[in-house]
């Protein structure tokens, strides 16, 4: 029996450890080899986690000198240190002898790390400190290749902190371009513009990273992968108003006020700020039911009066997404950190925040906002996220299904005056359209497309910027 | 005023918090061990029910076992932490708790769709007494198992149930889950532990 022809497509499928990524991403489609191949997620850990700006950490995580933290550039083990002097630095995790990880501890104060094999050890800045026995060696290791690698450009916005081994790469801050406007707005809605960080949830899913980073500014998904959670945030309302939580989504979000922007670099924006009302009190009105949310509200109230609903929204989520390309998302009062662990597993971890108020802007309620605050940022991912991470793991399993190659992102391309630019020259587009998706593959597969000159510093003495 | 705990959450405040982390400091101690048999194995009875009726997904008996104003508490820190300050992985008030039950229960819930089925396991039950005798705190070891989806995956470590004696009978209070790996990357936890 010959096979209908109408239903039989040419198998682009590469073999082999070449890939022409012409041939895997067009602008409404690209192949499921991108999320199925290791040959290209070993690609990816050098092409851009590596040859871009990569969150690391948070300058809360390292108040003080000797503070480090630990994280990850891709695969490789970093230490993100404030070394001695107060610099911030991104260490390798792994001896120049041998190779064995130097620092075993998530998070702690060092002035120096000492080799657990043979003891070699390293001052908090990465130059060598000394050797057991060193009449042993010929050597006097002064030569700098003896020094911990670490990551050549380390540099800080605001208290993130990106590393990159690219020389080649702009600043971070041409790097994160446009984008820095909305992360400044998250932040300054805060007083003195800062944050702390406060422990996290932390999750995992077993599908590639790039699952999450297609999800992070889709509105499409939210009515039906979150439809427990809108069911559960509006099940206690009176009558028939189904206000809580993600509910604006639920009239045509096509026409709905809020919109998706696409930024540089992979960066993008969903603002659903338009669509809800944001005068003071307008946030705390649609969060959904949290633990102590009567009890401190009624504490705030009487002591605040008419200013206390501006001080109840900072308890409230900020109906934001920011996504920095390629493992930074900030939304609600989340900073979500994606971390790949292998092809198809990756770690999410959404750090809690908690407010400052070194100048009692908020009268006296920090703590009963920070006390909200803790509870209001427990609810999604235990009652959202999982169904995502779950629908994620599913696309996993059905990309498996190899010789259906493609996966569609085309929604709203090609519908005149749908997409449009803002005065930047930034496209904007309904929040429920792939737009986003779509600038986001052709940054990627231009990484792809080119070898960086990828580089490890060892000379701490000179000053990286 | 009376209020309903299922509706709104008047009394998780300033003062609940403090009695919790309170009660949840020090409480292990070998002098307030209880060694009459009875009484342990009455704290044993409701922990092994607790742990049925999970595993037989019958989550509104389940919640029975507890006083209106309870809560069930899986910290992210090995040391329990402050939840004033730090997030939990989960913190559920009675509110939160039928949040949970309910959504868990909507056909919709994808993470637990198809259902997980558990069989949990609970030893090294040893009691504790407070300094109110209508107060007893329960230190028990659990191994969780779930299957779901073709895919087994286990949950461990130990409980820490705070129980009140009220209307003749003794009910949990607080359920604290402290998981060994509470601190790492936790794949679909979607179940009640
Ligand atoms: S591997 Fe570190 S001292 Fe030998
Ligand atoms: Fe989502």
């Amino acid at each position: 029996m010959t096979p209908d022809d109408s239903f039989t497509s040419g198998i682009t499928r590469p073999t082999g450890a070449q890939f022409d990524f012409n041939e895997l991403i067009f602008e409404d489609r690209v192949h499921q080899s991108i999320y199925t191949e290791e040959a290209i997620f070993r690609e990816e850990m050098r092409k851009v986690f590596g040859g871009v700006w990569v969150y690391l950490a948070h300058e809360s995580q390292i108040p003080e000198n000797d503070n480090f933290v630990a994280s990850q550039l891709g695969l490789r083990p970093i230490i993100v240190v404030r070394d001695s002097t107060g610099r911030i630095r991104a260490l390798y995790n792994r001896c120049t002898h041998r190779g064995s990880t130097v620092c075993r501890q998530q998070q702690g104060s060092a002035k120096s790390f000492v080799c657990p094999y043979h003891g070699w050890s390293y001052f908090n800045s990465g130059k060598i400190s000394g050797v057991p026995w060193p009449d042993g060696y010929a050597d006097d290791f002064s030569d700098p290749k003896y020094n911990l690698a670490q990551v050549p450009r380390v540099q800080s916005y605001r208290g993130f902190i990106f590393g990159t081994l690219n020389p080649d790469m702009p600043s971070l801050e041409d790097y994160l371009g446009g984008v820095k406007k909305p992360l400044d707005d998250w932040l300054d809605r805060h007083p003195g513009g800062k944050l702390s960080f406060c422990d996290a949830n932390r999750l995992k899913f077993n599908g590639n990273w790039k699952l999450l980073y297609d999800n992070s500014a889709d509105g499409y998904h939210v009515i039906f992968s979150h439809r427990s959670l809108l069911a559960m945030e509006n099940r206690l309302n009176e009558a028939d108003d189904e206000d809580k939580g993600m509910s604006y989504y639920k009239s045509s979000p096509d026409n709905a006020p809020f919109y998706v922007k696409v930024f540089e670099n992979g960066h993008h924006y969903k603002d659903k700020r338009p669509a809800v009302d944001t005068s003071p009190g307008g946030l705390w009105a649609i969060e959904g039911p949290h633990p102590g949310m009567e009890h401190y509200e009624a504490i705030i109230r009487d002591k605040l009066g008419d200013k206390a609903g501006s001080v109840l929204d900072l308890a409230s989520s900020e109906p934001v997404n920011i996504n920095i390309f390629p493992n930074l998302h900030i939304l609600g009062n989340h900073v979500q950190v994606s971390q790949p662990v292998s092809l198809t597993e990756t770690d999410t971890t959404w750090w809690g925040t908690a407010v400052i108020d070194d100048k009692d802007e908020l009268h006296g309620c920090v703590d009963a906002v920070n006390a909200l605050r803790m509870r209001t940022q427990e609810s999604f991912p235990n009652f959202g996220e999982l169904d995502d991470l779950m629908n994620f793991e599913q696309i996993q399993a059905g990309l498996a299904g190899v010789e259906d190659e493609w996966v569609y992102m085309h929604r709203g391309l090609g519908i005149p005056d749908r997409i449009k630019r803002d005065t930047d020259g930034y496209l904007i587009g309904p929040p429920t359209d792939e737009v986003f998706l779509r600038e986001t593959m052709q940054v990627y597969k231009r990484l792809m497309m080119n070898e960086p000159n990828l580089v490890i510093g060892r000379e701490i003495e000179a000053a990286p910027d | 005023m009376q209020h309903d705990p299922s509706r709104t959450s008047y009394y998780v405040g300033d003062e609940f918090y403090q009695s919790l982390v309170d009660s949840y400091a020090d409480w292990q101690t070998d002098d307030s061990e209880i060694t009459d048999p009875a009484l342990r194995d009455t704290c044993r009875m409701l922990l092994d029910k607790e742990a049925r009726l999970l595993d037989q997904n019958r989550l509104d008996d389940w919640l029975t076992l507890y006083v209106p104003e309870c809560l069930y508490w899986v910290p992210a820190t090995p040391h329990g932490g402050d939840p004033r300050t730090e997030i939990a992985v989960c913190f559920d008030d009675r509110r939160r708790i039928e949040d949970r039950i309910y959504r868990l229960q909507n056909e919709y819930a994808w993470s637990q769709r198809p259902l997980s089925r558990t069989a949990r396991l609970i030893t090294n039950v040893s009691a504790f007494s407070t300094k109110d005798p209508d107060t007893l705190m329960v230190r028990s070891t659990f191994l969780t198992n779930e299957f779901q989806a073709g895919d087994k995956r286990s949950y461990t470590g130990w409980y820490g149930h705070k129980l009140g004696f009220q209307n003749g009978g003794w009910k949990i209070l607080v359920k604290q889950v402290n998981l060994i790996d509470c601190d790492q990357n936790l794949r679909n936890l979607s179940i009640i532990l």
